[in-house]
């Protein structure tokens, strides 16, 4: 992990994401903020692939920046009245409050953790297997209840959005 | 009787040739023409020959001029200079190769691509396509690239200006993304992931924001519903896309691109052959989400202005252009590689180099989809999501689940492989027979029983008020 390249990458994406979302909450109008959203879900994509979460980097991609972008455009546009000049709001004061403390628990665990460090030849030694199999045998094993529940809930969402959108059928369906 | 070859100055050369030909044929004679076109000819057929010995000796495999696999050359390269300078240095040199590489194969694709699908739709339709600008009309694409270039490009006002011009640039990022997981010989992948299947999809997923924010940004109603329509339509094609490729990992037991490539190799059995429905969804769903037709409703080029590049102009249409061309190279590639067996030919990939029958599988799957442009008309938009939602997503999940059972038995059973793959290739052909005739039937479609005259469908909803206009039930 000491080599330049990956230095040079993860800083690199890691001031794309950090910059994006700094611009999230900077720019002017709602729909640009949505924009460097999605900059920033890339910028997170590409620091799992530094970590060779290979998985995790293009399942990133395609949930957050290919699914939930869709949606947080969706929202933004199907709320005619809302404030679209993403300007200050009180919401400011709890949200920085929110910010300071989820910032202070992430600071602690990443700096009092025992992380498990490896270097040089330990990291040379170690086998960076496919991801793909190990969750899915982990999704299957010991997390095959979270994974159940999941389905359940996704079922319920899918019907519960067909019936917010179900009209009654008062004329000949199109 | 005397030989007619084609360099013969004879004016009155037979009609049958198209004029171009005529021309050429009726030029003044060049003196020795005749001669070296012989030599020329026989040196080729010599060193095709030669080849040929060569390749049989066995003298050409996993060495770095081996021809047929470039990737064996920059191992080597990355070795040597692995060697001698920092790792980094063989990364950046690689990246730099298949970077390149893979700029100008889009460059040239999209500089022959429009004359090819233009002359074909022209020969489709009995005309005879571009024929002026160059040979051939051969600069035709330059042409209309210099077309689009010179342009003024319109900015409408009210658009939001950094959205407006955020979306070309993005739409054409999948483009060239997707082009670097396609394995083109053994060991010529530019990024072979372990998850190049899931790499594809989220890819191919981000092409849908640019259109959403083009249609948004564009300060236009109707560009705006021609986007929202685009959308809804792309990400229910989706659907039905990841499911048929789930089935080929299902039975590949890999996301890696180059190992399902080697797994139809190996057992000498294409996807195309053991799940033919799963072939369907994925061509169909792809033509949906490139927004070709019969699935263009997107920027249906007679109906809805221009969909969601209504307010575009000049160079930034010729973008959106050139990526639905590019794309639909770019899927013929995938499903070369997924369901026809990439670059393999059941033996003929140590002869041929593997990227050239990559080549010829990708030319014809681009023809198929021409061909499909060229002759049928355009479904309407409910008609599209009825079929994605109630057609191929119920029976790609049912497809799943039978090849499910069929994977883990074939990862079960000790028998020489292509039995159990035969048996496979019948049953889901004839599952898929059936299926789509019974559940077509459920979906209210009967074609047993429909007139074979044609019936004026003036009344809404089609069919059954035709009927019932018919006086029949």
């Amino acid at each position: 992990m000491e080599s330049l390249g990956i230095i040079a990458g993860f800083w690199l994406l890691a001031g794309v994401t950090i910059g994006a979302s700094l611009a999230v909450f900077a720019v002017r109008n709602l729909l640009h903020a949505v924009v460097f959203l999605i900059l920033a879900f890339v910028g997170m994509a590409g620091l799992f692939i530094t970590l060779s979460a290979d998985f995790l980097a293009v399942a990133q991609l395609l949930i957050y920046a290919g699914a939930i972008s869709v949606l947080l455009v969706f929202a933004v546009m199907l709320t005619p009245l809302a404030n679209r000049d993403n300007s200050n709001s009180l919401y400011v004061l709890p949200g920085g409050a929110f910010a300071l403390a989820f910032a202070t628990i992430i600071a602690f665990v990443a700096i009092e953790v025992d992380w498990h460090q490896l270097r040089g030849d330990a990291l040379g030694a170690r086998s960076f297997s496919t991801t793909v199999a190990e969750v899915g045998s982990a999704l299957l094993g010991p997390h095959v209840l979270a994974f159940e529940i999941a389905s359940v809930l996704l079922l319920a969402a899918l019907v519960g959005a067909i019936v917010l959108v179900h009209e009654d059928e008062t004329g000949e369906a199109a | 009787m005397r030989l007619r070859l084609p360099f013969d100055t004879q004016i009155d050369a037979p009609s049958r040739f198209p004029t171009g030909i005529r021309q050429v044929i009726a030029r003044p004679p060049i003196p020795g023409l005749k001669l070296a076109f012989i030599v020329l000819n026989v040196i080729g057929l010599g060193l095709n020959v030669a080849i040929g010995f060569v390749v049989a000796s066995g003298a050409l495999d996993d060495e770095w001029y081996d021809f047929r696999d470039l990737g064996l050359a920059v191992g080597q390269l990355r070795e040597g200079l692995d060697d001698r300078f920092d790792p980094a240095v063989s990364y950046v040199v690689t990246m730099l190769i298949g970077g390149v590489g893979i700029l100008s194969l889009i460059g040239v694709i999209l500089i022959l691509l429009p004359w090819v699908e233009r002359r074909l739709l022209a020969r489709f339709q009995v005309r005879r396509g571009p024929n002026r600008v160059g040979p051939f009309g051969l600069l035709q694409p330059l042409a209309d690239a210099f077309k689009l270039m010179q342009k003024e490009t319109v900015v409408p006002r009210g658009a939001d200006r950094f959205i407006y011009f955020l979306p070309p640039v993005l739409v054409f990022i999948p483009l060239m993304l997707v082009w670097g997981v396609v394995p083109w010989a053994p060991n010529m992948t530019y990024v072979d992931t372990n998850v190049g299947v899931l790499y594809l999809i989220a890819v191919g997923s981000l092409s849908t924001l640019a259109i959403f924010l083009a249609g948004w940004s564009s300060n236009n109603h109707y560009a705006l519903l021609g986007a929202m329509r685009t959308v809804a339509m792309m990400i229910s094609y989706e659907i039905p896309l990841s499911i048929s490729l789930l089935a080929v990992v299902l039975l590949a037991r890999s996301m890696q691109l180059s190992e399902i490539v080697a797994w139809q190799a190996d057992h000498h059995a294409w996807f195309a052959f053991l799940m033919p429905f799963g072939l369907f969804t994925f061509f169909f769903s792809s033509t949906a989400e490139l927004n070709r037709t019969p699935n263009d409703i997107a920027e249906a080029e007679s109906e809805i202005v221009a969909g969601f590049h209504t307010e575009y102009s000049g160079m930034k249409a010729g973008l959106y252009l050139a990526v639905e061309l590019g794309h639909a190279v770019a899927t013929g590639a995938f499903v070369s590689t997924l369901f026809l067996g990439g670059w393999s030919m059941f033996g003929l990939e140590q002869w041929v180099p593997p990227y050239v029958i990559l080549g010829v599988k990708i030319g014809l799957i681009y023809f198929v989809l021409v061909w499909l442009r060229s002759t049928l008309p355009r479904f309407r938009l409910d008609q599209l999501m009825a079929f994605a939602w109630k057609f191929l997503i119920p029976l790609s999940i049912i497809y799943v689940l039978v090849v499910a059972v069929e994977a883990s038995i074939f990862a079960r059973w000790d028998v020489p492989g292509l039995i159990p793959l035969a048996a496979y290739a019948v049953f889901n052909t004839a599952l898929a027979w059936v299926l789509v005739r019974r559940w077509s039937g459920l979906m209210g479609y009967h074609p047993g029983s429909e007139p074979l005259r044609p019936v004026m469908a003036t009344g809404v909803g089609g069919l059954r008020a035709a009927r019932q206009l018919r006086g029949e039930a």
